[in-house]
């Protein structure tokens, strides 16, 4: 065990992918002799050499499609996006080939990628270096999303993406990479160490994709969250001091349903919360799913508490944030239903 | 696998047998990293003078030479020589001069003013200089300019004021952006400036557009455009291009090459196999390679593509030879990728000091005068630096009211949703 913050722990995935498996290759924007612009790939060209982490054109599309061309050969491509705001040039690489390859070849061919790429706001990045696409990815059959919120999981996460068969979006919280952030724009920066997510094992282990974590068990309400939000649901629930049960997701897709019922079956009421826009978010699906299988022991309307419907507007992140002070208030008029 | 694969495998000849190397993955390295010394020795500048300028009326197939040459003025000894020296008179050159260095002193400003905390972000233009100050020197201010996000010396060269950019820099309650946009992104539709994206490349082919439409309509205004050579990867780049040179659009294509993409060197966008400028031959689009650092070489390059889109001769692709002397942006920090050395062995010199060398030599400036306009310049920006932080910064002061970050979204009458939202929100 080492104490690592989210991105050491990112690091060590790659590592340890990499010293396991020589067909894992590394590459992208700025990802190869300085490391990547937050770091994450730091140190590996040096350890594994330039062809196994390099410099990528800037070129989304062709980042995706070079991947998926080394995924038909054999190998575990896992690239970086240097912010998930620039995910979209590569768009169609994502949708109509690395998300069918699978169906459209009768299974012959995979596209075996994993596309890491920075996501969320909490850093003043404005509209292009702050958005939330985990909706537009879960909405296209074929692609997995997951999404961490630990050091602890990042890794274990990490490894499971590559190891997987099927194309992933591994959406990394940025305002995580260097502490749990609970939402509270004036707090000072909290490190990973001490927290007990931010002990990291330094080999191989694997969390699942498609197992959610009951983070805090509650009786009150369910409240389902997954990346920064975790941090903010948290903050809330001790602030309100009303005994939620948050469920980090960990994975949006494959989607742990049964955690998700087995809870909101016990408490009756459920918050959903993420930083994504709410309209067509992907809350808008655990709410149909949860209304639809929970619906007869539900005690208040399921509510969302989400970013706005606007762009991330720079001065405006604390105002567009979903920070625990309208998490709270929330889950306040929940209990009052 | 299924068994009829299995057939068809079985079916297969064996390949014939020949002597088979194991293949290699060729990654380009920049000829020095940090703990070494700088090595500008690939770069050949050709004396200035010596590129051949063809007739404007020239046929693109005519003029491959000009995308692998480099056109330059300026020589060593301050003098403009050859066929690309401009003709133009001395007022318009220290206009030149002072727009460049207007735009370092408020560069160094406002990179400050973010380390001091007053802002998120900033990126500056130092040594790029020439190449938005001569381009926006000779196209007219009618004209349509669609820049990425290093070109800020376009607003000085159209007489844009200081201070409204500052607000945008601190996102305060005068930002015409209404505080959206990250710092730098300027947008001014009244200065013919587009609104710049963060999103690398897309202007590039959005600019053809615009110049089609300008075609359409039988209109006069030509439109120019602004690319990073790391962003030339990106198709956007390519379907401008294409786009331009199939309906020869009255569009001029600019490529900066700066030599950097954050830290990835310019070879990592292919400008080692060819020169950014050779893209334009395969397209059928003339393409010249100009000295960026050269302010006399852009302004006469920007004037020879002028003439050719305003006589419906089409596009031009132009590429800056330049150097970025400083960091990508306050996010980073060059000394982790790049040898410490390169921005004093850079051969192709200071653009602000070049020119200021030819107006001495014309006997059109002089030492004094040079030391006075940079003090007058650097009061200037702490001037307007002082009227724009009595407004507000990023942190403190007046901020645009938050209810305008519900607008602009769409037009006309917010839906139930966004009715909704703002109600929730409390306005
Ligand atoms: C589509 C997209 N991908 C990646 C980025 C991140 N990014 C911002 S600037 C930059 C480097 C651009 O280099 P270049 O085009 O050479 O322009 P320069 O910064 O040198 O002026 C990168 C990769 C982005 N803004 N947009
Ligand atoms: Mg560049």
């Amino acid at each position: 065990m080492t104490t690592m913050n989210m991105i050491q722990a990112i690091n060590s995935a790659h590592v340890t992918l990499m010293e396991k498996d020589p067909k894992v290759v590394v590459f992208g924007e700025d990802v190869g002799y300085f490391g990547g612009v937050f770091r994450a790939t730091e140190g590996l060209q040096q350890k594994f050499g330039v062809t196994r982490c390099f410099d990528a054109p800037i070129a989304e599309a062709g980042i995706v499609a070079a991947a998926i061309g080394m995924g038909v050969y054999g190998m575990r491509p896992l690239i970086e996006i240097q912010f998930a705001d620039y995910i979209y040039p590569a768009m169609d690489q994502l949708t109509s080939e690395a998300a069918r390859i699978r169906y459209r070849s009768g299974g012959e061919f995979l596209a075996p990628i994993t596309v890491r790429t920075p996501y969320g706001g909490g850093i003043f990045g404005g509209q292009t270096h702050s958005q939330s696409p985990e909706a537009l990815f879960a909405h296209v059959v074929g692609l997995k999303v997951v999404i961490p919120s630990t050091p602890y999981d990042a890794k274990g996460l990490l490894i499971a993406s590559v190891e997987d068969d099927d194309p992933v979006i591994f959406l990394e919280p940025k305002r995580l990479y260097t502490g749990p952030f609970e939402g509270h724009s004036t707090d000072g920066v909290k490190t990973w160490a001490g927290h007990p997510a931010g002990e990291v094992p330094d080999g191989h282990y694997i969390v699942p994709l498609g197992k959610a974590n009951v983070v805090r068990e509650g009786s009150a309400m369910t409240v389902l969250c997954y990346g920064t939000m975790v941090h903010v649901c948290l903050a809330a629930a001790r602030e309100t001091g009303i005994d939620c049960e948050v469920v980090d997701l960990r994975s949006i897709t494959p989607l742990d349903v049964d955690t998700i019922l087995t809870s909101v079956n016990k408490t009756g009421r459920c918050l959903i919360v993420h930083e994504a826009t709410l309209t067509a978010g992907f809350g808008a699906e655990l709410a149909a799913i949860v209304q639809q299988e929970c619906f007869y022991n539900l005690e208040a309307p399921i509510d969302r508490v989400t970013g706005w419907d606007t762009p991330y507007p720079h001065v405006f992140e604390w105002e567009y944030f979903p920070g625990p002070a309208r998490v709270g208030a929330a889950m306040k008029k929940m209990m009052e239903a | 696998m299924s068994d009829r694969g299995k057939t068809a495998k079985a079916a297969k000849a064996e390949p014939a047998k020949r002597n088979s190397i194991p293949l290699k993955l060729r990654v380009p390295e920049p000829p020095a990293r940090p703990g070494q010394a700088a090595d500008f020795s690939h770069i050949k500048l050709p004396a200035a003078g010596v590129t051949r300028r063809p007739d404007v009326a020239s046929q693109p197939a005519e003029m491959h030479d000009l995308a692998y040459g480099l056109v330059r003025v300026l020589n060593e000894k301050g003098e403009a020589v050859g066929p690309w020296a401009p003709k133009i008179d001395a007022d318009l050159m220290r206009r030149g001069l002072r727009i460049m260095m207007m735009t370092r002193a408020y560069d160094d400003r406002m990179y400050k003013a973010q380390r001091q905390g007053k802002t998120s972000f900033y990126m500056k233009s130092t040594g790029e200089e020439a190449v938005p100050t001569a381009a926006g020197l000779a196209l007219d201010d009618t004209d349509m300019l669609f820049p990425a996000y290093r070109q800020q010396a376009l607003l000085f060269a159209r007489n844009w004021p200081m201070l409204d950019m500052m607000n945008q820099i601190y996102s305060n309650a005068h930002d015409r952006l209404k505080g959206r946009q990250l710092p730098v992104m300027y947008s001014s539709k009244e200065a013919g400036f587009f609104t710049i994206s963060g999103n690398l490349a897309t202007q590039f082919s959005q600019a053809v557009g615009w110049a089609m439409a300008s075609a359409i309509m039988g209109d006069t205004r030509i439109c120019a455009t602004w690319i990073g050579d790391g962003s030339t990867a990106e198709g956007d780049f390519h379907h401008a291009c294409t786009f331009a040179a199939v309906y020869k659009a009255p569009v001029i294509l600019n490529i900066v090459n700066n030599q950097w993409a954050i830290s990835s060197f310019q070879g990592i966008a292919g400008g080692t196999e060819a020169p950014f400028a050779a893209r334009g031959v395969g397209y059928g689009l003339p393409a010249l390679r100009v000295d960026g650092n050269d302010f006399l070489a852009v302004y006469a390059a920007t004037q020879w593509a002028i003439e050719r889109a305003r006589s419906n001769q089409g596009a031009t692709l132009i590429e800056h030879f330049t150097y970025r002397m400083e960091g990508h942006s306050t996010s980073d920090d060059p000394t982790r990728y790049r040898a410490a050395d390169e921005r004093q062995k850079w051969p192709g010199g200071d653009p602000i000091e070049r020119l200021k060398q030819h107006l001495i030599k014309l006997g059109e400036w002089d030492e004094t005068r040079h030391t006075a306009q940079q003090e007058e310049m650097e009061k200037l920006v702490k001037d307007t630096q002082r009227q724009a932080e009595a407004i507000g910064t990023l942190q403190a002061g007046q901020k645009p009211s938050p209810k305008t970050m519900f607008e602009d979204i769409y037009g006309g009458e917010p839906d139930w949703r966004m009715r909704k939202q703002r109600q929730q929100f409390g306005i």
